[in-house]
């Protein structure tokens, strides 16, 4: 693989605010390979979460060049479908018509009434929601309403999948469940997946590479971890491998040796 | 079915007793359900009914007493439908013409509230451009707009319903732009990354993401149109309880005057509660 699947050329970010100007990012560069999981690790206001924006597209990059299969990311767009971190379901309607909201949208040039059905059902069957169609967003946990969201996002066949924190509003038992979902998922369909997260164990666990963040603002990536993991991963077997526990090292030092958040010196 | 029904009798025999008893203890816990709703005001009605009664049974009183009001009234109370031609026609009659007024003008409001509304809430030149002169016009009390109305129409019944259209308008236009405004930047992510065309994104994201804005604003509007149907009536004339509650004025029939009274607070409270059941049938459960 010569040509990464997607790469950020020095991409930074300046915002123009009541106050003045504020750069937010400097100078960020990453190749992703296809079907690597990539993890961006940093303290609040870093900057995690408008890279990701970048990269959907949702907020333009103020300088540098994002290209994904050989073409310009210069707007949003379903080949880079983000799960949010309040999942972001549409209220009125039920779990079955948010995902097919985005099925009918997208795939329509490919798929007939009948295939976009299957295909709806097929990806909440994936996530294990295939029991709760008929249910509106109010009426099942934040796990479920999460893999829903993921759901919605897999039905697109993004080329990048985004993900913002996804899990962060879980409690750790639901976490570590959707943790285990995603994996296998990707293990399956092999996504390119994007991941924000606070969460040191769940950046070792689930990535190829851990992207860290330096403190904003005019942040940048501080190092990258590689986590010579094999998959797939049990979560019981790796708290005493060797491997898993040096990556988490790593991880740590860069938070809260070189990285301590300024708030908390 | 029939053949089914056969083994049926025996099995109901079985259960007899505790099916009985089941059906029995939901029924008590039904009535009792009921009857916490229904007998506190009842108590406070009948306390009032009671002051009422003894505050003005005296000689000379200016107001008649509930069981005088009764009394007089009966007549109207007992034959809502009686039609004599003219204006002289039972109070359901009247309230009925009242009605079919608020309906033509409330409608006006709804879809002009909502299409303005929409406008102001999405565009901010429109909302620049527009808030300060709606501000200014909102304030105007319902029967101020009725000379000017009287005057460009020519003619009370479609004067009458411009009051109750140009009443309710704001209300639903105001909810409305607030709902669009408050549309969750997280459901435009959704759809920027959907690709949903405007087109689209109005039918699928705004629309229902402003329905209870929109109804809160109706239900206010509905109780306005019901304010001004009443205060218009009893200037322009016409069939109407408006105007029955003027007529009975002049004859000095006051008892007739707390009856128009109770039944216009009855309809307003049913207008009410028609809008907020259509805001649940449309909007879903929890939408108010």
């Amino acid at each position: 693989m010569n040509r990464p699947y997607l790469q950020i050329d020095n991409v930074g970010m300046v915002f123009d605010t009541a106050k003045g100007s504020f750069t937010a990012l400097v100078d960020v560069n990453l190749k992703v390979a296809r079907g690597e999981v990539i993890s961006i690790i940093g303290h609040s206001g870093c900057g995690k979460s408008t890279l990701l924006n970048i990269v959907a597209g949702l907020t333009r990059n103020t300088s540098g060049v994002l290209l994904l299969d050989g073409k310009e990311i210069d707007s949003p767009g379903p080949d880079r479908a983000v799960v949010f971190q309040n999942h972001s379901l549409l209220p009125w309607l039920s779990v079955y018509g948010n995902v097919k909201l985005a099925v009918d949208k997208v795939l329509s040039a490919r798929m007939d009434r009948r295939q976009r059905h299957d295909w709806t059902v097929h990806n909440l069957e994936l996530v294990g929601m295939g029991h709760a169609l008929d249910k509106r967003p109010h009426e099942i946990s934040g796990g479920m309403k999460q893999r829903v969201g993921i759901a919605r996002a897999l039905a697109m066949e993004p080329k990048v999948l985004l993900m913002d924190e996804p899990f962060g509003a879980l409690d750790a038992l639901t976490r570590a469940t959707l943790q285990d979902t995603l994996m296998d998922i990707q293990a399956k369909l092999g996504n390119t997946v994007i991941i924000i997260t606070h969460d040191v164990d769940e950046a070792v666990l689930l990535s190829d590479r851990i992207v860290m963040m330096t403190n904003g603002p005019s942040a940048r990536i501080g190092e990258i971890c590689e986590v010579a993991l094999p998959r797939p991963r049990r979560r019981l077997e790796l708290t005493e491998n060797p491997e898993y526990l040096r990556a988490r090292g790593a991880v740590m030092r860069f938070l809260y040796e070189r990285q301590r958040h300024p708030k908390a010196a | 079915m029939s053949v089914e029904a056969e083994p049926m009798p025996q099995t109901t025999g079985m259960l007899k007793l505790p099916a009985t008893a089941v059906l029995l203890a939901g029924l008590k816990r039904r009535a009792l359900d009921v009857a916490r709703v229904i007998v506190p005001p009842l108590i406070s009605l009948a306390v009032l009914l009671a002051i009422w009664e003894l505050a003005f049974s005296g000689k000379g009183a200016s107001l008649p007493p509930p069981s005088k009001v009764v009394a007089d009234t009966w007549e109207l109370i007992a034959h809502p439908f009686f039609d004599r031609g003219g204006l002289d026609k039972g109070l359901a009659l009247h309230i009925f013409e009242s009605l079919k007024r608020v309906a033509v003008g409330f409608s006006i409001a709804s879809l002009a509230g909502v299409l303005l509304g929409v406008l102001i809430g999405s565009s901010s030149l429109a909302y620049r451009g527009l808030d300060p002169i709606f501000q200014v016009l909102r304030t105007v009390p319902p029967l101020a707009w009725l000379p000017i109305a009287l005057a460009a129409f020519r003619e009370s019944q479609p004067a009458a319903i411009f009051v109750i259209a140009v009443t309710a308008v704001w209300p639903v236009m105001l909810n409305t732009a607030v709902g669009i405004r408050n549309i969750p930047q997280d459901y435009r992510n959704v759809a920027r990354v959907l690709r949903l065309n405007p087109l689209e994104f109005f039918f699928k994201i705004t629309l229902p993401a402003t329905v209870p804005y929109i109804f809160t604003g109706l239900k206010i509007g509905i109780g306005l149109s019901w304010l001004a149907i009443v205060a218009a009536e009893m200037l322009v004339g016409g069939v109407g309880i408006g105007f029955f509650l003027w007529d009975s004025w002049n004859s000095s029939l006051i008892s007739e005057i707390i009856l128009a009274l109770i039944y216009i607070g009855l309809v307003g409270l049913l207008l009410d509660r028609v809008i907020t059941w259509a805001g649940r049938l449309i909007g879903g459960p929890g939408t108010f």
